[in-house]
């Protein structure tokens, strides 16, 4: 059979079933799941290491150790997650190559600077002119997204990326980074309260402007 | 309840993992307050546009790489073998 023929008869099946025909040994399978999850996966690799040779570098590892590691999926989770953790890992190691070259821990754990004392106060409040659903499908709305991502610390950009992105527990989270779920918690308010910031200014409606008047709290 | 409890609460809100007691104080503050409201409309949109992005596009030459790299390691054998 040839290539396309065999990827014809991939394309409107389950991730389930793509996975169970690849441990069956087709090649045209895995590689349907690869064509499906590549881009997904390689978003993820650059929003976390914010590089794109290291991304790549990133996403291809992370298919191979899938191939390599097929015979072992159970389907406990989606082909989706288990692509996406087995990406985490790749990049935290990677990161964590990069921190021990600049002789500087990940796992700046609890009492490091900026994780305890006040929360920073919303400052500019306004209601946003259009809803995500909107707003998603442009481009430069993309780039607004990543430049902010861009701005904040890297401890709080993980903890948003796997958290609210991706999707994991504070509990998964936490274990994936090897950090405290309270550590989790605080992070990722920081990183909610500053990207809320950043993008309101751009996409926030300034008729709509809200001042807060701490004063009348009740 | 104060504005400076709300935001200290605010990912357990978000989250809808706050207590239903706390949750109705928490409701109650803000439909006294816009600011709070606002804030916390705000970064719901904010996590919905991050989960719904489509950030990078792969490039193609990677894209013929990667699936060059797949062929040549697929194990003759199936996989895991």
């Amino acid at each position: 059979m040839s290539n396309d023929i065999k990827n014809a008869s991939c394309r409107d099946v389950s991730d389930g079933e793509l996975v169970q025909r690849s441990q069956g040994g087709e090649l045209a399978a895995f590689e349907e799941l690869a064509f499906r999850h590549e881009e997904k996966v390689y978003s993820l690799a650059m929003r976390m290491l914010r590089h794109e040779q290291d991304a790549e570098d990133v996403t291809q590892q992370s298919f191979l150790n899938a191939m390599e590691n097929l015979q072992n999926f159970r389907g406990d989770s989606s082909f989706s997650t288990w692509i996406c953790r087995i990406a985490i890992h790749g990049a935290l190691k990677l990161i964590r190559k990069r921190k021990s070259r600049s002789m500087v821990s990940l796992d700046e754990a609890a009492g490091e600077e900026g994780d305890h004392g006040t929360i920073p106060h919303p400052e500019y409040i306004a209601d946003w002119r259009e809803s995500p659903e909107v707003l998603v499908h442009r481009n430069e709305i993309q780039k607004l997204l990543e430049d902010a991502l861009s701005g904040l610390d890297e401890k709080h950009r993980m903890v948003f990326l796997l958290r609210d992105v991706e999707g994991f527990s504070v509990k998964e989270t936490a274990e994936l980074l090897g950090l405290t779920e309270t550590n989790v918690k605080v992070r990722l308010l920081r990183a909610r309260l500053q990207l809320r910031e950043v993008l309101t200014r751009t996409l926030g409606d300034p008729d709509t402007r809200v001042v807060r008047h701490h004063k009348h709290a009740r | 309840m104060k504005c400076e409890e709300l935001l200290a609460m605010l990912n357990e809100y978000v989250d809808g993992t706050v207590d239903p007691s706390v949750c109705m104080e928490y409701e109650k503050h803000m439909a006294g307050c816009d600011p709070c409201k606002v804030v916390v409309d705000n970064i719901r949109k904010t996590i919905v546009l991050y989960k719904e992005g489509k950030p990078y596009e792969l490039p193609l030459t990677f894209r013929n790489r990667l699936h060059e790299t797949l062929r040549q390691k697929w194990p003759k054998s199936g996989p895991g073998s």
